[in-house]
């Protein structure tokens, strides 16, 4: 009862921030922005709440089916918006990332929540700390997603000279250059811990440390992809178009391929063999 | 008591007429006039004003339409084509407009409400303001600073070298440790790099046909000239290049920056081309982090930027209205305020002189115990006076206020002599302050 209102409040109020952090972009006022950034942390405080419960009830991360991930997910990638604020002080990412967050968590709401009573081997710390690096760091590659489709309009419009309503308030070229750098970086770092994470909650759980479940290898192949992105930036110095419309690319093929494998192949990360379904 | 402004800008007058104006000391002559109860003149290389408070308008406008006349060396038929005279509330408003630079040349440009600020100092040295003007003109720059701050009349660029410095820093983000090339010479290629330096650049590194021509140059910018075949080997160094050379060809083609790129390790490069025939060819627009800009795509922008601020200043223009709403009734109260003033030295004379006549049979109380009395005689006095002051004050600026004006005055026995008196009184210490 009281993790549904949590969950309820925060949609809510994450509905009412996106909406706040829309017209600011339009009206350009800066109070308009105080008072969305005001809801989203509320938002945020009721969504942390209906967690850290969710935590309490289950015995580990509300990760287990398709609904909770999604809620975690955008949860992460709000608290990265965070981050990021804090450091660029970037009011119009909020634009962007808000709404896409609340989009997720309004996809999450439609899926019903299982009763089914959780398998103690979820019951571990393991758990929670391979879910929630992999989760942070897909959130960082996500925001790297969204600020390199910024960079992209950015420079189409410098490019093509139109200096009109996205030019006026979209942030320069290095600035969206530099934030997709950082959170491709640390994004990296922290699915590799993930992955690693994940390999030794594996040989605790099943004695087998990797076992080519589907969704191991699309993350490696995911993983691969983003190595050769970064080894691109570091050595030969990709920046800026090339490397925003190869950070697309990458989360494109990370999205697809986590919700194919959640959803749709067999193997142990699918949501119906987490066994809360059965 | 009425608000005159008389002045001409640079729609109504040509400059002759304005220079010969500036140049004279009109304030000393606004101060001579009978007519003129306070004053202010405004000049500007854009406009020249003279603001008055006065108790015979048509006096005042008179005396100061022949001044104009004989500054500006003008026929009394034709001076009505080159002046403009606003008054009472349309004056408040023209000068809400000027000091909120809604009136200027360029809309929004910073420097008109200073100049305001001036006018006002100078006059306020001279003693010549008062309570109307003082009020108005502090009203004024107040008014500028909320259209500054909530609308976005100050905002974008409305000079070339400026919106080159923009578009840089929405390449760029910052420009610290910018390293500028300027190929060929002229006054808007200097500018623009000047204004590159003063926001963050590194350096202006000079390159010229003729060499001497370049370390001229180089040596305003505490940097260096290179020659004309260098170019080539800066172009992977530098970030912003500003060509404006008479070359009838094309300096920078696509055939000297193909591979450039990798070299630079993806580094944006920016190019602005102000050369008439164009120095950079359109085509390298096209490259990979490359940005060309020339001189028809600059002053487009500076045109598309003016249409902004035309727009910012309609809501200026209501923000001015609610201003001039809330001056007025400022001004409607001015009219009830000697009676006021009468009615409570009234009051308080009563209340001195029945203390003083009680003097001896309170002989006897103690300093805490006079003091009380003191206050409770006062405390009475002006709750008995406050209606009907609240009364006057909401009577302000009806069409029936003198009719109560002249009741009060008869009901509590009031001097109306004494009541000029004193305003005049208080204007003088107002001045004096």
């Amino acid at each position: 009862m009281f993790g549904s209102i949590c969950f309820k409040l925060a949609i809510f109020f994450y509905i009412i921030a996106s909406a706040g952090l829309i017209v600011y972009t339009i009206k350009q006022e800066k109070k308009l922005f105080d008072i969305a950034f005001l809801f989203l942390v509320i938002a945020f405080s009721f969504h942390t709440l209906f967690l850290i419960y969710g935590y309490c009830v289950f015995g580990t991360a509300p990760v287990l089916d398709f609904r909770s991930s999604l809620s975690f997910f955008s949860w992460t990638l709000i608290l990265v918006y965070f981050f990021f604020f804090l450091k660029f002080r970037l009011r119009i990412l909020g634009a962007f990332v808000t709404p896409f967050s609340t989009f997720l968590i309004l996809i999450s709401s439609m899926f019903s929540i299982s009763k089914a009573p959780v398998k103690p081997i979820f019951k571990t710390i393991w758990l929670t700390l391979h879910v929630g690096t992999i989760f942070i760091g897909n959130a960082l590659f996500a925001t790297a997603f969204i600020v390199s489709i910024m960079y992209l309009l950015q420079e189409h419009y410098i490019k093509a000279k139109k200096l009109t309503f996205f030019y006026r308030r979209l942030p320069s070229l290095t600035t969206l250059d530099n934030i997709n750098h950082y959170s491709l970086i640390y994004g990296f770092a922290f699915v590799t811990a993930g992955i690693i994470t994940g390999a030794i909650y594996a040989q605790i759980a099943f004695g087998k440390y990797w076992q080519w479940d589907p969704k191991e290898v699309c993350s490696l192949i995911t993983w691969i992809l983003y190595a050769a992105l970064i080894h691109e930036k570091l050595a030969v110095g990709w920046k800026g178009r090339k490397a925003a419309i190869m950070s697309i690319f990458c989360f494109l093929v990370l999205s697809l391929s986590s919700i194919s494998t959640s959803l749709w192949t067999e193997g142990y990360h699918n949501i119906k063999n987490l066994g809360l379904l059965g | 008591m009425r608000l005159l402004d008389i002045g001409m800008n640079h729609k109504t007058a040509p400059v002759e007429i304005r220079e010969k104006l500036a140049s004279d000391d009109m304030l000393d002559y606004l101060v001579r006039l009978d007519s003129v109860k306070e004053a202010i003149s405004l000049k500007t290389c854009n406009r020249v004003e003279a603001i008055v408070v006065t108790d015979n308008e048509d006096r005042a406008r008179r005396s100061i339409l022949s001044y104009i006349c004989r500054i500006g060396n003008l026929s009394q038929e034709n001076i009505l084509n080159f002046v403009y005279i606003f008054k009472d509330l349309d004056a408040v408003r023209h000068i809400f407009r000027v000091a909120s630079s809604l009136d200027s040349m360029v809309i929004g440009e910073p420097q008109i409400l200073g100049q305001v600020k001036g006018a006002y100092a100078e006059a306020v040295k001279k003693k010549s303001t008062g309570v109307i003007l003082n009020t108005l003109m502090h009203r004024a720059f107040h008014v500028a600073k909320k259209i500054r701050t909530e609308t976005g009349i100050c905002e974008a660029a409305v000079s070339v070298s400026y919106a080159a410095v923009e578009l840089a820093k929405k390449i760029f983000g910052s420009l610290a440790d910018k390293r500028v090339l300027l190929i060929g010479a002229g006054e808007m290629s200097e500018l623009t790099a000047r204004h590159l330096m003063s926001n963050g650049a590194k350096e202006v590194i000079v390159a010229n046909r003729t060499f001497e021509r370049a370390m001229e140059l180089a040596s305003k910018f505490n940097s260096y000239p290179i020659s004309f075949d260098e170019i080539p080997a800066y172009l992977l160094e530098v970030d912003i290049v500003i060509t404006s050379t008479a070359a009838p060809d094309y300096i920078i083609t696509t055939d000297m920056l193909k591979g450039i790129s990798r070299k630079r390790r993806n580094k944006a490069l920016f190019f602005i081309d102000i050369a008439v025939p164009r120095d950079v060819d359109p085509e390298v627009n096209k490259l990979d982090s490359v940005y060309v800009y020339d001189i028809d795509d600059l002053k487009g922008i500076v045109q598309m930027n003016m249409e902004q601020r035309r727009k910012e200043a309609m809501k200026a223009e209501r923000i001015i209205e609610e201003e001039v709403l809330k001056f007025k009734r400022w001004l409607e109260t001015l009219d009830v305020v000697p009676t006021i003033i009468l009615l409570k030295n009234k009051a308080y004379s009563v209340l001195e002189r029945e203390l003083k006549r009680s003097e001896s049979k309170l002989r006897d109380l103690n300093p805490k115990q006079r003091e009380a009395v003191f206050v409770l005689c006062k405390s009475i006095v002006e709750k008995l006076i406050n209606d009907p002051i609240l009364f006057l004050k909401s009577k302000a600026g009806r069409p029936t206020v003198d009719t109560y004006l002249d009741l009060t005055k008869k009901l509590f026995n009031l001097d109306q002599q004494q009541g000029e008196r004193i305003y005049e009184d208080s204007r003088h210490k107002f001045n004096n302050r």
